[in-house]
């Protein structure tokens, strides 16, 4: 493991709180540094990687609301008889439930536990 | 030389011996359930291996499985807090066997066994499942609070509700669907650009292996986006089980 030489701390390195926020400094870090940056050997491909891993995380949330909403809505109908209206109701209700997905992942509204 | 080249013969999976047979449906090892097999025994030797001498100035290997061990550690206690810890063990299996499977897959002639969205899919079940049941246990019937958000009009919380609890059921599916396209689509474009190769060579003679260089060149940076690919949706999978763990712990009030 590398000394304390490289690191402006002033903690004692073996200290278990100086590691661990170590550790986390080099989280944040590593999260910047898997950016796109304009120093990078090759920015365009880390950014076209990053953007497609975004871009590819959206749809999937999106997708997976109006599926899931399609099949709740296609089984009621099937059940109850109700057809078209279970299908209707809950394409719609996966599309909202989609775009919540989304707008989580997003960022755009905040996660549920961290309002508290 | 002629290849049949398919992209997608790399996925099937054969049948190695039988093993049992229940009703009508045989069940058979096959070559995914050997892969699967050989990351399980690949793993416990790597941990048992890295972790038998207890070093205090650790070895390579020792230090390998201390990295793995703290980055999976400060992933659960950032997402979950350290209530979560009792998830660890859950959660660093999960990872690592995502992990050992990408990364195998990654081999040439290997199988990737995370390119089937059953094994996605099984492993995104049991994660929900068992945010389902512990919070059930945990919090009894306050864990569907999670389901109605604070300071909501009551004339449009049914609505509210149904679209929460679908958001919540499709947890499982972009959870596996997200690694297993990731796999799929990856291995695919590497082979399609392998075969590249291969129909330029075959094609134009020697003119045609010079401009071979230009598909493995693109092979060559595919596979190092494949290998970060590879970790990152081990990483995600990972990180979003600990996300869904800590609303069974602490479901919004």
């Amino acid at each position: 493991m590398a000394d304390g030489t490289r690191d402006q701390g002033n903690e004692p390195p073996d200290d278990e709180a100086a590691l661990s926020a170590r550790l986390q400094r080099l989280g944040e870090r590593l999260t910047t540094a898997s950016r796109p940056s304009e120093n990078d050997s090759d920015p365009r491909q880390t950014a076209n990687a990053s953007a497609y891993a975004r871009g590819f995380r959206m749809s999937t949330e999106l997708v997976a609301g109006v599926v899931v909403g399609a099949v709740i809505g296609w089984l009621l109908d099937r059940w109850l008889g109700i057809s078209p209206w279970g299908l209707i109701v809950f394409l719609l209700l996966g599309f909202a439930a989609g775009v919540l997905n989304v707008m989580r992942a997003a960022g755009v509204v905040r996660e549920r536990h961290l309002n508290d | 030389m002629i290849l049949a080249v398919d992209p997608i013969e790399q996925f099937q999976i054969h049948n190695l011996f039988p093993v049992a047979k229940i009703g009508s449906t045989e069940i058979a090892f096959t070559n995914s359930a050997a892969f699967m097999l050989a990351a399980v025994f690949g793993l416990t030797f790597f941990l048992v291996g890295a972790t038998a001498g207890g070093r205090l100035v650790p070895t390579r290997l020792q230090s390998a499985a201390e990295i793995a061990y703290e980055f999976v550690a400060t992933t659960v206690r950032s997402t979950t807090g350290s209530e979560g810890m009792k998830f660890f063990p859950f959660v660093f299996s999960i990872f690592m066997f995502v992990l050992t499977l990408n990364m195998i897959g990654l081999i040439p002639y290997s199988f990737t066994v995370t390119s089937h969205i059953i094994v996605t899919a099984a492993l995104a079940l049991t994660v929900f499942f068992t945010v389902l049941i512990y919070g059930l246990i945990r919090h009894g019937f306050h864990f569907f609070n999670l389901f109605v958000p604070k300071g909501v009009p009551i004339y449009i919380l049914p609505l509210i509700v149904a679209i929460e609890i679908l958001s919540f059921v499709s947890r499982p599916i972009s959870h596996s669907v997200r690694l297993f396209a990731n796999m799929l689509a990856g291995h695919i474009t590497l082979q399609v650009f392998a075969s590249f190769i291969i129909l330029l060579g075959t094609g134009l003679g020697v003119i045609g292996w010079i401009g071979g260089a230009l598909p493995f060149l693109m092979i060559v940076i595919l596979f190092a986006l494949e290998t970060l690919v590879a970790f990152l949706q081990a990483y995600v999978f990972a990180i979003l089980t600990c996300i869904y763990l800590n609303d069974a712990i602490h479901p919004g009030h």
